[in-house]
């Protein structure tokens, strides 16, 4: 099956092939090997991008450092001081960032000592833990994208799924597996309905989702607001704040494997659902169909496949992606806070890089799923570390600048010169507002 | 002015576009380029206009040497360019399109003079008798406006060598002579023009001298008065016979039928209006006439991708209440006009663009799922049934050349069981190869049975395959005539005379009756006459090429 | 046997006509059912000066429940005739100001009906102007953008980079002015990454906004935390005044709207005047629109497309700095997060709305501020609309707009395409 989200990037001219079709396939020796590598396949330009965010987000960190401004500023006079202190401030930053995401070397030490082993793992538990929504709004772009549609609500949809997965929680009493799997539907419903409304609008009237999801956001954003200011709707009854009742026991997913909060049932359902929709896009009459609307809508339409339905049908499982996403923040977590005007964070949006880095396929979306997990696991643990604290809006900046490198292999090629290959996948849609 | 391009050298990756190619242009001279598509006409006009850099090879200008780095060192040089694809802005107006560049200005801040813009287009036009309204918007007008403003915008930078690239693609033949009228203007005034076609018959005419182009070397110098024969086999590099062997048609029931079709057009008015006719199965429809005359919405609106009004009856069943889909699946082939933006999906592989329209069917699919086995086998077998030329069947159909594309959709529309085949332009940009091939499967399905509609702007094609010719005219069928039909009156009916008139016309009548017949072109006229440039005799035994070409090379 | 085969074209040509006739109509039912029926009894009053200053003229004194029965009355005709005469553009585009000028007044005499408090509507208007403010100063960027073919989904990100930057350096260096300058040459940055990646590196145009927006909520976000929130005095909170030009400023009515305010709004007046002349009255206007609807055309005559997208995407970039810097230095003064909170993309409904014109994207631009400034009139009057409803008002205009606007409004025609030599 075809390989690329976008058509490659125009080249100078289209020569025409001979008439044979192409070149035979080499042989995979290490030569091969090798060439591939420095031809900047994705996997290497991926890394080579995250290399080049670290180093950036690196410097913004020590230029924002008032110690290590102060020790530059006499660096004549202590030119080490000025360049530990750098190294100073880096290491500790990026080794927190480390031990909160992947492990923590002292853990290991305290587990022969008659500490836990369980703690070992926790920090990858706590990676798959924040991966797990970024997993699932990842995937509600992603599937977007392939229908050559950009959803940018996916904030939005998260939102309406996390209000009726938050009311179904604390308001509706329900025996154990059937609460769980109840919120769980309520949040895919919540999203999806808004997702197709967004689809819907496409469909009947060609306007143009962009503009609407971002302003549906704003929308779902106030309404949640709204909601959780009265009690007749979602705020909890004797509070003055806008925050609502926490859910019920019965509604909360179950862990996996050692102490709260780490990686519960919620990671699960996300593994689940990459595996869902890689079966939906690669192997299903629906995917074909998605993938064909985006390739290429004139030719689905002229093979007699209806281009509007397949918009707002991918519009409304984009839209339940998104509240499955909702349902792993309302229902995870060791307990899970409950449902606040602040409740939807930067997951939508998130899901957004993590779509991009991942390709737009669901096993491109899993991995850089985990790969954000693990910077938001280890922003956490190092905003605590640091003195002076190094803010976890800093883990924003370097999934934009990885992002952006991806985009960029000419730029990435350049530094590291690498020879030129193929595009990244990312090249325009050349899709403008007209559609 | 006297142009030279002197061992000219442009290579793609491995493709040697240019090969060497030495080309004169004396002053007052009208050159023909003639070369089948493919051959790298487009790409030495892109060299000559500094929209590409040559490997090798330089231009000398009245024998000096000059870099052309960018269209703009080409305009200063006095070359001017009409593309074929024209490049003006829709939504400007004529003035402004010419003056693009080279805007008139006033009060020192660059504020645009548009009265002398005004000014300038209306003497230009005056002189050459180009008739434009300058402030007329570009995109409201006809193409062949369009191309006038075209050279006015050239004149207007001081072109001396004016290139025409294929200017006549989109002209009906009156409007062709038109152009040659201006083309002598220019050249009496001592301009030279480079005038580039695939079209034999009209280099013959116009050019002085023509220079033929074969896979990007030059392969011979000739004048105007060489035959035919000699020309095509120059530009071919062998004898081509393009009439398809086929046999007599036995056409049995009607298949398709159209009941007053008719489609609204996109700013108003109508693209087809009121279409009635009937195509039986066993024989070929062939559509001729110019393109823009609503061939497209004609196939568009018969497959359920346009509104209409109307009734389309396949094998006597209404289907003209069913979407897209299920007139395919009733039985409709479909092969659109452009095959990269509506017939295939570059991306995808060949197997799935061989499924494009039946996924969803067993064997292919059951219920959602797809049966990845079943789609390659299929595939497989198709691909070796229809001598597409790939390394596998998972290949983007993308890098497939033109005429393996066509194959494709062929293979994925005839290895239906169909009712009708509709063909629209079926061989545009192909090779020879790939047309002969092409050809005779059409041929093969009409012999199954299948009634067969094709729409074509290509004389050659019509004639070559058609049992039965239909002639489209703004959206309507000014007639019907037999294979036999003379292209001078063919020609004429292209141009919206009946049948009648325009046979009247071809047995020598007189301009009254002309003008009884609604025409109104003196020139035309004058022309279709015996004795005059249109040549009137049946094509026995022809050698001319079809296919236009679109675009880079 | 006659069918219509409808796709979504076809059929919504039809609708467009009979929506835009049926909303009228239901703005005027509204105005008679609700706000003309529930209005409490009594007058609205309307205040026409600011006390204090200038020249005073009397309040105006309506009955307000009859105003809102005259113009829904009129709204309900105006809706029948729009639906069935066939008026020209201008007179449609009258017919909706006339239509919403209705409505709001309508809003106002119910909200202010019986209500011992006037409504200030040199106040009102006062507040949409300013609210639409970065509206406008983002939409001119949009213009100048799209207008050259390069789609800026990162206004959001640009003004929000712009009212950092502004801030802080105001605030470290002490003067305003400066800070102005390097919010326009931050924000220009941000442009020159938009440009360099849209147009050199070929990346999609709308991803790369959304992609740079975050860049700029992180980076602003990060170094606020990390500099301004220990560093009180890298957010002085200090902002521009109002600066009444003389003479003008003293006309009674227009005078306090249009004369009085701080430089931001003079700096739009000029921008407005200078992109709308520049784009559609000059040479430089005539190339740049050229490049945006059809670059291999405008290639082929020897303009550098590629240049001109460049600086046509950092001057914009620029413009929205300036936007950016009004949102801090230009009113509140303090900077914190996410302070620009959605006006970017308001502002690309405005220059939608505005069909990619200067003049048009103002128009919007000051209907959404009415919307914005409503929101707090109506609160202060106390009237029974959740707070949270009427903030959401510009974002569903936005929608409606939006959708009742596609197909009619074409966008360059090469915008969003990058542009390669074939």
């Amino acid at each position: 099956m075809s390989d690329q989200l976008t058509p490659a990037a125009p080249e100078a001219a289209k020569p025409d092939p001979a008439d044979d079709g192409g070149k035979p396939r080499p042989r995979l020796t290490g030569k091969v090997i090798i060439e591939a590598i420095l031809e900047g396949s994705p996997v290497v330009i991926t890394i080579l991008a995250v290399f080049m965010a670290l180093v950036i987000s690196a410097l913004l960190i020590v230029f924002s450092d008032n110690n290590v401004l102060h020790a530059w500023g006499d660096f004549f006079s202590a030119p080490g001081a000025a360049l530990a202190l750098t190294w100073h401030s880096i290491a500790t930053a990026y080794s927190a960032l480390f031990e909160g995401a992947i492990f923590s070397p002292a853990t290991i030490g305290a587990a022969f000592h008659g500490g836990s082993i369980a703690a070992i793992f926790y920090p990858l538990s706590l990676t798959a833990f924040e991966a797990t929504p970024l997993i699932l709004t990842g995937l509600s772009v992603a599937i977007a994208f392939r229908a050559g549609l950009f959803n940018i609500g996916a904030s939005g949809q998260f939102v309406g799924g996390a209000c009726v997965a938050a009311w179904i929680g604390f308001a509706v009493h329900l025996p154990v597996v059937i609460h769980i799997v109840a919120c769980v539907l309520g949040a895919l419903v919540g999203g999806a309905i808004l997702g197709w409304v967004v689809g819907e609008l496409k469909a009947r009237t060609g306007a143009h989702e962009v503009i609407i999801t971002i302003m549906l956001n704003y929308v779902m954003y106030n309404l949640l607001n709204f909601l959780l200011s009265s009690t007749n709707f979602l705020q909890q009854p004797g509070q003055s704040n806008q925050i609502a009742p926490p859910i019920q026991q019965n509604a909360i997913f179950p862990h996996v494997g050692g102490p709260p909060p780490q990686a519960n049932v919620g990671f699960l359902v996300a593994l689940a659902a990459v595996a869902g929709v890689a079966w939906l896009l690669s192997r299903s009459t629906i995917g074909f169909e998605f993938r064909t609307v985006g390739a290429n809508p004139r030719a689905a339409r002229s093979a007699g496949m209806s281009v509007e339905r397949s918009w707002a049908l991918v519009m409304l499982i984009s839209g339940g992606l998104a509240g499955l996403a909702a349902s792993t923040i309302i229902q995870g977590g060791g307990p899970p806070p409950p449902l606040n005007p602040n409740t939807y964070g930067t997951y939508g949006f998130d899901g957004i890089t993590v779509a991009l880095l991942g390709r737009a396929r669901p096993v491109g979306v899993l991995l850089a799923g985990l790969l954000f997990g693990a910077l938001q696991a280890g922003g956490t643990v190092m905003q605590a570390a640091t003195n002076p604290q190094v803010p976890v809006d800093i883990v924003e900046v370097i999934q934009g600048l990885i992002v952006l490198f991806v985009a960029a292999p000419p730029l990435i090629r350049a530094i590291f010169r690498l020879r030129a290959a193929r595009g990244t996948g990312m090249e325009a849609v050349a899709k403008g507002w007209n559609g | 002015m006297k142009l030279e391009l002197r061992g000219i050298t442009k290579r793609f990756g491995g493709l040697v576009a240019n090969d060497g190619i030495d080309l004169v242009v004396r002053p007052g001279e009208i050159k023909g380029l003639l070369g089948e598509n493919g051959a790298g006409k487009s790409t030495l006009m892109n060299v000559l206009y500094g929209l590409m850099q040559p490997d090798e090879g330089e231009i000398l200008v009245d024998d000096r040497p000059l870099r052309i780095r960018s269209p703009k060192d080409a305009i200063n040089a006095g070359i001017g360019m009409v593309h074929q694809h024209f490049m003006l802005v829709p939504v400007f107006t004529v003035a402004e399109n010419v003056t693009l560049g080279v805007e008139r200005t006033r009060l020192g801040f660059g504020l645009l003079d548009r009265r002398r813009a005004r000014k300038d287009v209306l003497e230009l036009s005056e002189r050459y008798g180009l008739a434009v309204n300058p402030d007329a918007y570009v995109g409201d007008l006809p193409v062949g406006v369009q191309q006038r403003v075209e050279i006015i915008k050239a004149l207007l930078r001081n072109a001396n060598v004016l290139v025409l690239d294929e200017p006549t693609a989109v002209l009906t033949p009156n409007e062709a002579e038109d152009l040659f009228r201006i083309m002598r203007e220019l050249r009496e005034g001592g301009r030279s023009i480079i005038f580039i076609s695939h079209k034999l018959k009209e280099v013959q005419k116009i050019a002085d001298s023509i220079t033929i182009i074969r896979r990007g070397k030059v392969v011979g110098e000739r004048p105007p008065s060489t035959s035919d024969t000699e020309l095509a086999a120059l530009m071919v590099g062998r004898s081509v016979q393009l009439r398809v062997s086929k046999d007599q048609a036995t056409p049995g029931e009607v298949r398709l039928a159209l009941k007053d079709l008719s489609v609204s057009a996109d700013h108003g008015g109508t693209a087809i209006e009121q279409m009635s006719f009937e195509v039986r199965g066993g024989e070929i429809l062939g559509i001729a006439g110019v393109q823009g005359n609503g061939q497209t919405e004609l196939c568009e609106a018969l497959m359920g991708l346009l509104p209409s009004t109307g009734g389309v009856l396949l094998d006597g069943k209404d289907i003209s209440h069913l979407s897209t889909k299920e007139r395919l699946r009733a039985g409709i082939g479909y092969i659109p006009e452009d095959r990269q933006e509506d017939g295939l999906v570059g991306d995808f592989s060949v197997a799935e663009n061989l499924i494009l329209d039946v996924f969803d069917r067993p064997p292919y699919a059951s219920g959602i799922s797809m049966d990845l086995n079943a789609i390659r086998n299929s595939a497989t077998t198709q691909v070796a049934d229809y001598d597409v030329r790939t390394t596998s069947v998972q290949t983007p159909a993308g890098t497939l050349s033109g005429g393996n594309q066509q194959k494709v959709i062929l293979a994925r529309e005839i290895s239906r069981n169909n009712t009708v085949l509709l063909a629209s332009q079926p061989t545009r940009g192909l090779d020879v190869g790939s047309i002969e091939f092409v050809h005779k499967q059409i041929v093969a399905q009409r012999d199954n049975g299948v009634a067969v509609v094709i729409v074509s702007s290509e004389l050659d094609e019509i004639y070559a395959l058609s049992d039965r010719i239909a002639v489209m005219y703004e959206g309507k069928i000014v007639g019907f005539c037999a294979p036999d039909i003379p292209e001078a009156e063919l020609g004429l009916m292209m141009a919206g005379a009946s049948a009648s008139a325009a046979h009247t016309v071809a047995e020598g009548q007189s301009p009254a009756d002309l003008a009884a017949a609604g025409l109104t072109t003196a020139e035309a006229v004058a022309d279709v006459l015996p004795g005059g440039s249109g040549g009137s005799s049946p094509r026995a035994d022809t050698v001319e090429l079809t296919g236009e070409e679109s675009g880079n090379e | 046997m006659t069918t219509l085969v409808a796709p979504i074209r076809q059929s919504f040509t039809l609708n467009r006509d009979s929506l835009a006739a049926g909303f009228f109509v239901l703005l005027g039912a509204i105005e008679i059912a609700v706000f003309g029926v529930f209005a409490h009894a009594g007058h609205a009053t309307f205040q026409l000066s600011i006390s204090g200053s200038g020249t005073q003229i009397p309040d105006i004194k309506v009955p307000a429940a009859l105003v809102c029965y005259v113009v829904g009355g009129l709204s309900v005709v105006i809706g029948f005739w729009r639906g069935i005469a066939e008026p020209s553009p201008r007179l449609k585009r009258l017919a909706i100001g006339t239509v919403i000028t209705f409505f709001l007044a309508a809003l106002l005499c119910w909200a202010d009906a019986g209500n011992q408090t006037a409504v200030n509507l040199i106040s009102l208007v006062q507040q949409s102007f300013t609210a639409s403010i970065p509206l406008v100063f983002g939409a001119l960027a949009g213009c100048m953008c799209e207008r050259s073919g390069v789609i800026n989904i990162a206004i959001e990100g640009q003004l929000l980079v712009g009212a950092f930057t502004g801030a802080i350096i105001a605030s470290a260096i002490g003067s305003l002015w400066i800070g102005l300058i390097s919010s326009s040459i931050a924000a220009g940055l941000l442009g020159l990454l938009l440009a360099v990646f849209a147009i050199t590196f070929l990346v999609d145009q709308i991803i790369l906004g959304v992609v740079l927006n975050v860049l700029a909520l992180g980076i602003t976000g990060f170094l606020y935390d990390r500099l301004m929130v220990p560093n009180a005095n890298l957010n002085a909170g200090n902002s521009f005044s109002a600066v009444k030009l003389p003479l003008l400023g003293n006309i009674p009515i227009i005078g306090p709207i249009f004369f009085d305010s701080t430089i931001f709004l003079y700096i739009a007046y000029i921008l407005i005047i200078v992109i709308q002349i520049g784009l559609f009255s000059t040479r430089w206007g005539l190339r740049v629109r050229a490049v945006g609807e059809h670059p291999t055309a405008a290639d082929t005559l020897g303009l550098r497309v590629l240049w001109i997208r460049y600086r046509n995407v950092v001057l914009g970039g620029m413009v929205a700095g300036i936007g950016g810097a009004f949102l801090t230095i230009g009113s509140v003064g303090f900077f914190n997060k996410d302070i620009s909170s959605g006006f970017g993309f308001i502002a690309l409904a405005a220059m939608i709305f505005g069909r990619w014109t200067p003049l048009g994207s103002v128009a919007a631009a000051l209907l959404f501020g009415v919307a914005d400034s409503l929101a707090i009139v109506l609160s202060s009057l106390n009237v029974p609309i959740p707070s949270n409803f009427l903030l959401m008002t510009p974002y569903l205009a936005t929608i409606v707009a939006v959708v009742g606007l596609v197909g009619k409004v074409r966008a360059p025609a090469a915008d969003g395409k990058p542009y390669v030599k074939a």
